[in-house]
């Protein structure tokens, strides 16, 4: 063996283990879309789902994932922003303070289905929610705060502590140095953060079945009384996502198109997970760039 | 000559470190005094305790006394944010904020509640003019200031001190970053800001002390060896250890 050899094995062997990430990540994603898009109309995007017969659509579900994120991420940013920011700017170095990180890194590892039967018999059971987006929301809100907290924390430490230093020495507050130089310094980190948590929030399912629940009632969308049981933004109704929607079907589905109805919901849950994830980048440097220099 | 800062018996421990043991200085209004000294002299650590940015750090305990004219310092019921607006601090790396020319100079107004736009204006272009240099970004203040030079971003950081009005400059080095180009345009400011500011800085080059200077302290393993005109100290110092430092006989 000499050394020239060895490192030509070596680049072989990284080459190899990274073509084999690739190929099953383009196999997967290059699947559902294959079997999925043919499938994708203008009508099976706009119209509400069928139990029995063929031709039903996702409307409903795409809406309510849409809204279970929007209501997930209301609750579960304010928390992380305020966690994130002790953690990063106050929180001194303790046994507390670590004690504190380890129970967030223990939660964000937490199994789906646990996190969910724990919302369903305190929330949904206890508090006498039913099931509910709202139930839903804080159920999500319980894998999204450990994420997103860890995420604004890293984003506040990473800018250079000569930022702090300069605004202190400024006469600035430390609060005011916080929000008006580190945090704005941070909000591109901060955002992609909560695009790609948003990703993983819209793709959930274990912990919905049993908190949002698996029926879609009729909607009407021209109710804005949310307090309405069939406004669409009742945040007390039952509502299935798209992917509580793939599973439903699939598992129990006595529609005859089957087939259609999962494939073509898995690929609209991919392309906009996809969406998401691409767009985190762009929006993290336009708003970088935004905010370096004011127009 | 009016003192303007006086400080008495100042020592400092990081836990049980002692890394000054009881500095008499006092500065004078509108002069330039540098501080000099080898590495670890505690230079820069007696400066940072003059706008109290010492309290950042964990485990530092502080004694003695220190004047701002009549004020306390360092007393209980001292504004520590209010001191630190009337004495300034410019660090040795540039530091500009990850925002637009016009917003980093007029940012520590802005947060202490002085919106007038105006106002802000006139401020800033004054603080600009100060710090020379008006003329080279006057036509593109919405510009990011992360765009800049170094030697231009160090005068930004100048320009946004100079804004808040100040009475004391501290500066740490603040040229050691830069190249002999911007290094000198840096001391031509501080020349024409003495007119109107008390500027204390921390300095590793000599030269520069003996340029701009008025007064020079010798510091050496955190006691302050000699203090007075930067003539005498280049010239003829009065402590043995002074003149072999500068000298280069050691440091």
């Amino acid at each position: 063996m000499n050394a020239k050899r060895n490192d030509h094995l070596a680049t072989g062997i990284i080459y190899a283990l990274v073509g084999i990430v690739v190929i099953i990540l383009f196999g997967l994603i290059g699947y559902i879309l294959v079997s999925g898009v043919p499938h994708l109309s203008w009508h099976f995007l706009t119209s509400p789902s069928k139990s029995f017969a063929a031709g039903g659509g996702i409307r409903d579900q795409l809406f309510n994932s849409v809204y279970l994120l929007v209501l997930t991420l209301l609750i579960s940013f304010p928390l992380a922003l305020g966690a994130g920011i002790y953690l990063s700017e106050y929180a001194p170095d303790n046994w507390l303070t670590s004690l504190m990180r380890t129970a967030i890194e223990v939660l964000s590892s937490l199994p789906s289905v646990v996190v969910g039967l724990f919302a369903y018999l305190v929330f949904v059971i206890q508090f006498q929610i039913g099931f509910s987006i709202l139930a839903g929301a804080i159920a999500l809100t319980f894998f999204n705060l450990p994420l997103l907290t860890r995420n604004i924390e890293t984003s506040l430490s990473s800018v250079p502590n000569l930022q702090r230093e300069a605004g202190i020495a400024l006469g600035l507050s430390s609060w005011k140095t916080i929000t008006g130089i580190i945090l704005p310094a941070a909000v591109p980190g901060i955002l992609t953060g909560v695009i790609l948590s948003a990703g993983r929030v819209f793709g959930e399912a274990a912990a919905l079945i049993y908190t949002a629940g698996q029926s879609a009632p009729a909607l009407n969308y021209a109710n804005w009384n949310i307090f309405d049981t069939n406004s669409f933004l009742n945040p007390f109704r039952p509502a299935e996502t798209l992917a509580v929607h793939i599973w439903k079907v699939n598992a129990e589905g006595i529609v005859p198109d089957i087939d259609v109805v999962s494939n073509g919901t898995a690929a609209v849950l991919i392309i906009v997970i996809l969406a998401f994830n691409l767009s985190a980048r762009y929006v993290g440097n336009r708003l970088y760039r935004r905010l370096t220099s004011s127009k | 000559m009016q003192p303007i800062i006086t400080s008495q018996d100042v020592k400092l421990s990081y836990g049980a470190f002692e890394a000054l043991h009881g500095i008499d200085l006092d500065f004078n209004q509108n002069e330039i005094t540098a501080l000099i000294g080898p590495s670890g002299c505690g230079k820069s650590t007696y400066l940072r305790c003059l706008n109290r940015m010492n309290d950042l750090i964990e485990g530092v305990t502080i004694t003695g006394s220190f004047k701002l004219k009549d004020l306390d310092m360092y007393a209980e019921d001292t504004d520590v944010v209010e001191l630190r607006r009337q004495v300034g601090m410019v660090f040795q790396q540039p530091i500009p904020f990850p925002m637009s020319i016009f917003d980093n100079v007029s940012y520590g107004l802005k947060l202490n509640g002085r919106p007038d736009k105006n106002f802000l204006e006139e401020r800033v272009e004054e603080s600009l003019k100060q710090a020379a240099l008006w003329d080279e970004v006057k036509d593109d203040l919405n510009k990011s200031a992360l765009e800049l030079s170094g030697g231009q971003q160090q005068r930004i950081s100048i320009a946004r001190v100079l804004a808040v009005r100040p009475d004391v400059i501290l500066m740490d080095e603040p040229t050691s970053a830069l190249d002999p180009i911007s290094s000198a345009q840096i001391e031509d400011t501080l020349l024409q800001l003495k007119k109107e500011y008390t500027i204390i800085m921390v300095t590793h080059n000599m030269q520069q002390a003996t340029r701009v200077s008025d007064k020079t302290a010798f510091f050496n393993l955190g006691n302050l060896i000699e203090a007075d005109s930067t003539e005498k100290i280049f010239m003829n110092p009065a402590k043995q250890e002074t003149d072999d430092y500068i000298n280069g006989k050691f440091g």
